[in-house]
């Protein structure tokens, strides 16, 4: 179906190239509007660029996939307003993807396209945080957590409350990211206030002031993390839970993984298609296929990836999948919040909040 | 006359006129929209319309920790530059004056070799050898079997020994020339006055190369107060400068009018720093 799609749309775009004729050439961005192609911006090894995954859609599909990349979301938003029509397949997360739709960056998606949509737990596909109006904006693909990490030849018991950060016996054992909202969340969460919107910041900022003589560095990236935790820098951490199932499953690090009794930071990503998407049908039928079970479990066993969205694809994993048992904790799933939206001002406060307390971490 | 004066300007037109071309295009123009972009109430690349406003200022001013973000980065600089001049210094002289023929040539080798790097590259490399259990922990280890261990990774230190490494040769570079200008002659005559090596050098040498020091100190202070990826890097939780928030403004809350306020508000110290210290510099040159 698609390979004829993409035949006719040449040939159309031939002989619109021929009526234009020289037109085209000073319009290089039509060469691209062919069906045979489309652009994903993702975050850079974020499952829509593994390679065999790639060919494996191209032999189905007759699709090539290019990526762009972006490194914060305020980048992809950039990205998407400054180059409309560049991109089909846009990754949004929970914060983000009203963010994309209220401004008309990403369009409505066609449901009935994406073949595995019925299968999607509900709570994820059908959040408002993915839709406005009653139309769906992004097609939930995978969610995680962001809670706690901890060396498991360290802690005996296991810690269970956020407060091991805090633990004056983890003195220059504690790692967090450099990120202002995961930053301001945690001390929301240990100050107990709503997470995404802290009604009292100061008591935030001096809370997170207290990890100073705990902060063993700052991390910025997975690959950091498995260097700084396999050289013993750091104890325990807060820390992404697909990339905490890598760190045990690849690099056989000794890893144990818990929502804290007071809350942990939930997000899910959204696929959306760009507005002005040039392979809008393409974009459907990769989405499709990124949601798809037989790409999920060679994704997550053989890579590690955070949980899907799709119920189905979770089941599909083997038991003993150390993915499917950090998120299959339900009593966990119930503690977390999920990241929402924040105002222009509040990323500013968050921000600058954050700057203090490093800029305190650094005295 | 006229027509050689003529002729003159014209030729003086066409040397320079392409580098300032260049240099209004490439610098200016950016700079301009940047500092515009500065009084912008919201990112230019937001849909609804911006207007104009000082609240970025006005929040440099109201928070304390972005001022001594900027006291830190010009300190940084400062002792960036200083370790530079230390270093760089005795090495210029000697390239200058002792070493000759081929060694001088190996020697410059090396001092340009970072250059063929790139700058992140040799950053890690430097987290590389710095970390605990790194190259520099190891070698340590294998000449005091005893020692303790190294880890200087993920503070002051390792920034520091990061942007001298990557700003050196400016420092070499900018000395060695002013050095190597100096007739053989004028040192002769010195000494032939009764000169020791000590009044030699403070009376006539060091003063003959301080346009050179200035150059190497300019080109090292400006961008080691900038610096942000070392800090960052090197520095972990220790790393603090104003370069970093400046950074976290356009990638990470995208509040590209905020960062450039920031820029601004450096570029300004930094050039009343350089104001300042202008006529000093104008006067210990005068007399030469």
């Amino acid at each position: 179906m698609s390979k004829l799609n993409s035949r006719i749309s040449r040939r159309r775009f031939v002989a619109g190239a021929g009526a234009v004729g020289l037109g085209v050439l000073a319009a290089p961005r039509i060469v691209r509007a062919q069906d045979g192609k489309i652009t994903v911006l993702n975050w850079q090894g974020y499952g829509t660029d593994e390679k065999w995954a790639l060919e494996a859609f191209k032999k189905a599909t007759g699709i090539e996939v290019v990526h762009d990349y972006f490194n914060s979301e305020p980048e992809m938003i950039t990205k998407l307003r400054t180059n409309p029509g560049a991109y089909d397949v846009v990754l949004t997360n929970s914060a983000w993807n009203g963010v994309a739709s209220g401004e008309g960056l990403v369009d409505a998606i066609d449901t009935s396209q994406i073949s595995h949509f019925g299968d999607l737990n509900p709570s994820l596909r059908d959040s408002s945080l993915l839709s406005k109006d009653g139309k769906v904006y992004g097609v939930s693909w995978v969610w995680g957590m962001t809670a706690i990490a901890y060396n498991t030849e360290k802690f005996n018991p296991a810690p269970d409350s956020v407060e091991v950060l805090w633990d004056p016996k983890n003195a220059k054992r504690v790692s967090v990211r450099d990120d202002a909202i995961e930053g301001v969340s945690y001390g929301a969460i240990a100050t107990g206030q709503d997470m995404n919107h802290p009604k009292d910041l100061d008591k935030v900022k001096a809370k997170l002031l207290g990890l100073k003589p705990q902060i063993a560095t700052l991390w910025s990236s997975e690959d950091e993390w498995n260097k700084l935790f396999q050289s013993g820098t750091f104890d325990v951490s807060v820390y992404w839970s697909g990339s905490a199932a890598r760190s045990k499953n690849n690099f056989k690090l000794p890893v144990g993984y818990m929502v804290p009794k007071e809350g942990g930071i939930g997000w899910f990503d959204g696929l959306a298609v760009a507005s002005n998407a040039p392979n809008s049908s393409g974009a459907h039928e990769f989405i499709d296929y990124m949601i798809d079970p037989t790409f999920y479990v060679e994704w997550a066993t053989k890579i590690g990836a955070p949980a899907s969205a799709n119920t189905k694809a979770n089941e599909a994993l083997p038991a003993d999948d150390v993915g499917r048992q950090i998120h299959a904790d339900q009593a966990a799933i119930k503690r977390l919040q999920f990241m929402a939206p924040l105002s222009d001002e509040e990323r500013q406060a968050y921000s600058d909040l954050w700057t203090e307390v490093k800029a305190e971490f650094a005295k | 006359m006229a027509v050689a004066d003529r002729r003159n300007r014209g030729a003086i037109l066409a040397l320079t006129g392409p580098a300032y071309l260049w240099l209004t295009a490439t610098i200016f123009l950016p700079l301009s929209a940047m500092l515009y972009c500065s009084f912008l109430d919201k990112s230019p690349l937001v849909p609804q319309p911006p207007v104009l406003t000082l609240k970025h200022y006005a929040a440099f001013i109201d928070k304390a920790v972005y001022q001594q973000l900027m006291l830190w980065s010009l300190e940084l600089g400062a002792i960036v530059t200083l370790c530079c001049l230390v270093i760089g210094y005795p090495a210029a002289l000697a390239l200058a004056k002792v070493i000759k023929g081929r060694w001088r040539e190996a020697m410059f080798l090396m001092v340009v070799l970072p250059f063929w790097s790139n700058a992140l590259v040799r950053t890690f490399s430097w987290a590389m050898v710095l970390r605990p259990g790194g190259i520099a922990d190891q070698a340590i280890h294998v000449v005091v079997p005893g020692a303790p261990a190294l880890n200087v990774l993920y503070s002051y230190p390792a920034v520091v020994i990061g942007l001298v490494h990557s700003y050196l040769p400016y420092m070499i570079l900018t000395c060695y020339i002013s050095l190597q200008a100096i007739d053989d002659s004028v040192i002769e005559a010195a000494r032939s006055l009764g000169a020791r090596s000590g009044a030699l050098f403070r009376r006539v040498v060091f003063p003959m190369s301080l346009p050179g020091v200035l150059a190497g100190s300019a080109l090292i202070f400006v961008p080691a107060v900038g610096s942000f990826m070392e800090p960052r890097i090197l520095g972990g939780a220790k790393g603090a400068t104003l370069g970093m928030a400046i950074e976290e403004q356009f990638t990470v809350t995208a509040n590209w009018p905020f960062g450039a306020a920031l820029s601004f508000m450096m570029l300004a110290a930094v050039l009343l720093i350089c104001l300042a210290l202008y006529p000093v510099a104008r006067k210990r040159m005068e007399g030469l």
